[in-house]
Protein backbone atom coordinates (compact mmCIF):
# COMPACT_ATOMS: atom_id res chain seq x y z
CA UNK A 1 0.00 0.00 0.00
CA UNK A 2 1.11 3.72 -0.46
CA UNK A 3 -0.12 6.29 1.01
CA UNK A 4 0.35 10.01 0.34
CA UNK A 5 1.45 13.16 2.89
CA UNK A 6 0.14 16.34 0.62
CA UNK A 7 1.35 19.72 1.78
CA UNK A 8 2.06 23.24 0.40
CA UNK A 9 5.25 22.89 0.21
CA UNK A 10 6.78 19.31 1.38
CA UNK A 11 9.12 20.76 3.83
CA UNK A 12 7.21 20.95 6.97
CA UNK A 13 3.96 19.50 7.69
CA UNK A 14 4.15 17.21 4.82
CA UNK A 15 7.26 15.74 6.44
CA UNK A 16 5.32 16.02 9.90
CA UNK A 17 2.71 14.13 8.09
CA UNK A 18 4.81 11.30 6.87
CA UNK A 19 6.64 10.75 9.86
CA UNK A 20 3.06 10.20 11.81
CA UNK A 21 1.68 8.63 9.15
CA UNK A 22 4.76 5.80 9.22
CA UNK A 23 4.57 5.28 13.11
CA UNK A 24 0.78 5.67 12.69
CA UNK A 25 1.19 2.20 10.39
CA UNK A 26 3.84 0.51 12.67
CA UNK A 27 1.14 0.62 15.01
CA UNK A 28 -1.92 -0.73 12.88
CA UNK A 29 0.45 -3.47 11.39
CA UNK A 30 -0.15 -2.62 8.09
CA UNK A 31 2.08 -2.50 5.42
CA UNK A 32 3.04 0.55 3.82
CA UNK A 33 5.33 3.06 2.10
CA UNK A 34 4.63 6.65 2.68
CA UNK A 35 5.68 9.20 0.50
CA UNK A 36 5.53 13.34 0.53
CA UNK A 37 4.39 15.45 -2.71
CA UNK A 38 3.18 19.34 -2.24
CA UNK A 39 -0.29 20.38 -3.48
CA UNK A 40 0.79 21.39 -7.16
CA UNK A 41 1.72 18.20 -7.75
CA UNK A 42 -0.96 16.20 -6.05
CA UNK A 43 -3.70 17.60 -7.64
CA UNK A 44 -3.25 16.10 -11.16
CA UNK A 45 -3.83 12.68 -8.83
CA UNK A 46 -2.89 10.64 -6.63
CA UNK A 47 0.56 9.59 -8.01
CA UNK A 48 -0.36 5.78 -7.42
CA UNK A 49 -1.13 5.93 -4.23
CA UNK A 50 -4.34 4.47 -1.69
CA UNK A 51 -4.66 7.10 0.40
CA UNK A 52 -3.60 10.41 0.99
CA UNK A 53 -3.35 12.56 4.47
CA UNK A 54 -3.74 15.93 4.48
CA UNK A 55 -5.27 18.97 6.29
CA UNK A 56 -8.42 20.51 5.72
CA UNK A 57 -7.49 23.21 3.93
CA UNK A 58 -5.34 21.31 1.87
CA UNK A 59 -8.02 18.75 1.05
CA UNK A 60 -10.64 21.46 -0.54
CA UNK A 61 -8.16 22.42 -2.68
CA UNK A 62 -7.08 18.66 -3.98
CA UNK A 63 -10.85 18.26 -4.53
CA UNK A 64 -12.14 14.74 -5.85
CA UNK A 65 -8.87 12.67 -6.62
CA UNK A 66 -10.13 9.02 -6.58
CA UNK A 67 -8.82 7.58 -3.38
CA UNK A 68 -9.93 8.40 0.01
CA UNK A 69 -8.30 11.74 1.39
CA UNK A 70 -7.32 11.02 5.25
CA UNK A 71 -8.26 14.95 6.82
CA UNK A 72 -5.98 15.90 9.85
CA UNK A 73 -6.57 18.45 12.49
CA UNK A 74 -3.40 17.69 14.76
CA UNK A 75 -0.13 16.93 12.74
CA UNK A 76 1.17 15.74 16.45
CA UNK A 77 -1.35 13.80 17.71
CA UNK A 78 -0.29 10.04 16.76
CA UNK A 79 -3.69 8.70 18.25
CA UNK A 80 -5.81 11.04 15.54
CA UNK A 81 -3.22 9.62 12.69
CA UNK A 82 -3.94 6.32 14.23
CA UNK A 83 -7.92 6.58 14.04
CA UNK A 84 -8.62 8.04 11.13
CA UNK A 85 -5.78 6.22 8.87
CA UNK A 86 -6.98 3.04 10.14
CA UNK A 87 -10.28 3.71 8.96
CA UNK A 88 -9.79 4.73 6.18
CA UNK A 89 -7.52 1.42 5.30
CA UNK A 90 -10.09 -0.80 7.08
CA UNK A 91 -8.45 -1.86 9.61
CA UNK B 1 16.55 7.29 4.92
CA UNK B 2 19.84 6.08 2.48
CA UNK B 3 21.65 9.59 2.41
CA UNK B 4 23.45 10.69 5.25
CA UNK B 5 23.73 14.54 6.23
CA UNK B 6 24.79 16.08 8.63
CA UNK B 7 21.90 16.42 11.12
CA UNK B 8 20.74 19.06 13.17
CA UNK B 9 19.34 18.39 16.64
CA UNK B 10 16.57 20.51 18.11
CA UNK B 11 18.74 22.16 20.90
CA UNK B 12 20.81 23.28 17.70
CA UNK B 13 18.25 24.32 15.95
CA UNK B 14 17.12 26.50 18.50
CA UNK B 15 19.64 28.78 20.29
CA UNK B 16 18.36 30.97 23.36
CA UNK B 17 18.58 34.05 20.25
CA UNK B 18 15.50 32.22 18.79
CA UNK B 19 13.24 32.32 21.56
CA UNK B 20 10.69 34.70 22.29
CA UNK B 21 8.18 35.19 24.69
CA UNK B 22 5.00 37.08 25.30
CA UNK B 23 5.38 39.04 21.91
CA UNK B 24 2.48 41.45 20.98
CA UNK B 25 1.05 40.67 17.77
CA UNK B 26 -1.79 42.01 16.26
CA UNK B 27 -2.47 39.57 13.52
CA UNK B 28 -1.41 36.21 11.75
CA UNK B 29 1.60 38.13 9.59
CA UNK B 30 2.48 40.41 12.55
CA UNK B 31 2.66 36.50 14.52
CA UNK B 32 4.77 34.83 11.50
CA UNK B 33 6.50 38.24 11.19
CA UNK B 34 8.21 37.72 14.86
CA UNK B 35 9.22 33.70 14.19
CA UNK B 36 10.84 35.62 11.05
CA UNK B 37 12.72 37.88 13.22
CA UNK B 38 13.33 35.40 15.73
CA UNK B 39 15.45 33.11 13.08
CA UNK B 40 17.29 36.23 11.83
CA UNK B 41 18.15 37.07 15.34
CA UNK B 42 19.93 33.72 15.12
CA UNK B 43 21.37 33.68 12.03
CA UNK B 44 19.50 31.11 10.69
CA UNK B 45 17.66 33.43 7.53
CA UNK B 46 17.41 36.76 6.75
CA UNK B 47 14.50 38.93 6.99
CA UNK B 48 13.56 37.83 3.51
CA UNK B 49 12.39 34.66 4.74
CA UNK B 50 10.22 36.14 6.76
CA UNK B 51 8.54 37.31 3.86
CA UNK B 52 8.82 34.07 1.78
CA UNK B 53 6.98 32.44 4.85
CA UNK B 54 3.93 34.75 4.48
CA UNK B 55 3.89 34.26 1.04
CA UNK B 56 3.75 30.79 1.60
CA UNK B 57 0.42 31.26 4.36
CA UNK B 58 -1.21 33.67 1.43
CA UNK B 59 -0.56 31.60 -1.07
CA UNK B 60 -1.95 27.86 0.67
CA UNK B 61 -3.55 28.81 3.15
CA UNK B 62 -3.79 28.21 7.37
CA UNK B 63 -2.58 25.42 6.98
CA UNK B 64 0.30 25.66 8.80
CA UNK B 65 -1.59 25.83 11.73
CA UNK B 66 -0.45 22.65 13.01
CA UNK B 67 -1.95 21.84 16.20
CA UNK B 68 -4.38 23.73 18.59
CA UNK B 69 -2.97 27.04 18.96
CA UNK B 70 0.58 26.03 17.44
CA UNK B 71 1.59 27.61 13.86
CA UNK B 72 4.54 26.14 12.03
CA UNK B 73 5.39 28.82 10.25
CA UNK B 74 7.76 27.75 6.97
CA UNK B 75 8.79 28.31 3.72
CA UNK B 76 10.65 26.67 1.02
CA UNK B 77 14.43 26.34 0.97
CA UNK B 78 16.13 29.29 -0.15
CA UNK B 79 18.93 31.90 -0.64
CA UNK B 80 17.66 33.56 2.42
CA UNK B 81 18.47 30.61 4.71
CA UNK B 82 21.45 30.01 5.72
CA UNK B 83 21.47 26.79 8.19
CA UNK B 84 18.84 24.27 9.67
CA UNK B 85 17.35 27.16 11.99
CA UNK B 86 13.94 26.65 14.35
CA UNK B 87 12.72 30.31 16.42
CA UNK B 88 10.06 29.53 19.18
CA UNK B 89 7.76 32.97 19.57
CA UNK B 90 4.99 32.72 22.64
CA UNK B 91 2.35 35.44 22.09
CA UNK B 92 1.05 37.70 24.52
CA UNK B 93 -2.51 37.32 23.06
CA UNK B 94 -3.73 34.36 20.64
CA UNK B 95 -4.04 35.29 17.09
CA UNK B 96 -6.95 34.06 14.58
CA UNK B 97 -5.21 32.45 11.35
CA UNK B 98 -8.35 31.32 9.44
CA UNK B 99 -7.84 27.59 10.66
CA UNK B 100 -11.63 26.65 11.79
CA UNK B 101 -10.01 24.00 13.88
CA UNK B 102 -7.33 25.13 15.69
CA UNK B 103 -7.10 28.41 15.97
CA UNK B 104 -6.31 30.86 17.89
CA UNK B 105 -2.56 30.59 17.75
CA UNK B 106 -0.53 31.54 20.85
CA UNK B 107 2.80 29.51 19.70
CA UNK B 108 4.56 30.31 16.50
CA UNK B 109 7.34 27.80 15.99
CA UNK B 110 9.32 29.29 12.79
CA UNK B 111 11.71 26.34 10.96
CA UNK B 112 14.19 27.14 8.13
CA UNK B 113 16.15 24.53 6.38
CA UNK B 114 18.77 25.10 3.62
CA UNK B 115 17.49 21.87 1.76
CA UNK B 116 14.69 19.12 1.59
CA UNK B 117 15.67 17.10 4.23
CA UNK B 118 18.84 18.53 6.59
CA UNK B 119 16.01 19.51 9.26
CA UNK B 120 14.28 16.06 9.50
CA UNK B 121 15.69 15.21 13.12
CA UNK B 122 15.00 18.06 14.63
CA UNK B 123 11.60 18.49 12.88
CA UNK B 124 10.87 15.33 14.40
CA UNK B 125 12.05 16.21 17.68
CA UNK B 126 10.00 19.67 17.90
CA UNK B 127 7.01 17.25 16.92
CA UNK B 128 7.45 14.97 20.24
CA UNK B 129 7.79 17.77 21.89
CA UNK B 130 4.35 19.67 20.86
CA UNK B 131 2.81 16.71 21.63
CA UNK B 132 4.37 16.18 24.95
CA UNK B 133 1.53 18.03 27.61
CA UNK B 134 4.08 17.80 30.61
CA UNK B 135 6.79 19.57 28.77
CA UNK B 136 3.93 22.33 26.94
CA UNK B 137 2.89 22.92 30.44
CA UNK B 138 6.12 24.11 31.74
CA UNK B 139 6.95 25.34 28.28
CA UNK B 140 3.67 27.74 28.61
CA UNK B 141 5.21 28.63 32.29
CA UNK B 142 8.48 29.67 31.96
CA UNK B 143 9.47 33.54 32.51
CA UNK B 144 12.57 33.19 29.96
CA UNK B 145 14.01 32.23 27.13
CA UNK B 146 16.61 30.86 29.14
CA UNK B 147 13.86 28.83 31.28
CA UNK B 148 12.62 27.71 27.75
CA UNK B 149 16.18 26.54 26.56
CA UNK B 150 16.79 24.28 29.64
CA UNK B 151 13.55 22.73 29.44
CA UNK B 152 13.95 22.30 25.68
CA UNK B 153 17.62 20.69 26.45
CA UNK B 154 16.15 17.87 28.67
CA UNK B 155 13.32 17.36 26.75
CA UNK B 156 16.18 16.40 24.04
CA UNK B 157 17.97 14.19 26.41
CA UNK B 158 14.92 12.38 27.82
CA UNK B 159 14.03 11.99 24.11
CA UNK B 160 16.91 10.79 23.01
CA UNK B 161 17.51 8.16 25.77
CA UNK B 162 14.26 6.84 24.94
CA UNK B 163 15.16 6.61 21.49
CA UNK B 164 18.29 4.33 21.88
Amino acid sequence: MKILAVCGMGLGSGLLLRMQAEKAVKRLGIDAEVEVADIGSARGGAQGADVVVTSAELAQQLGDIGVPVVVVTNFVDLDEMVTKLGAAVGT
Amino acid sequence: MTTETPTTSLSQALPVDAIALDVSAEDWRAAVTAAGEALAASGAATRDYTAEMIAAVEEYGPYIVIAPGIALAHSRPSPAVRRVGLSWVRLAEPVAFGDPDNDPVSLVVGLCSPDATSHTAALAQVASLLSDEERMAQLAAAGTPEEVRAIVLAFERDHTRSQS
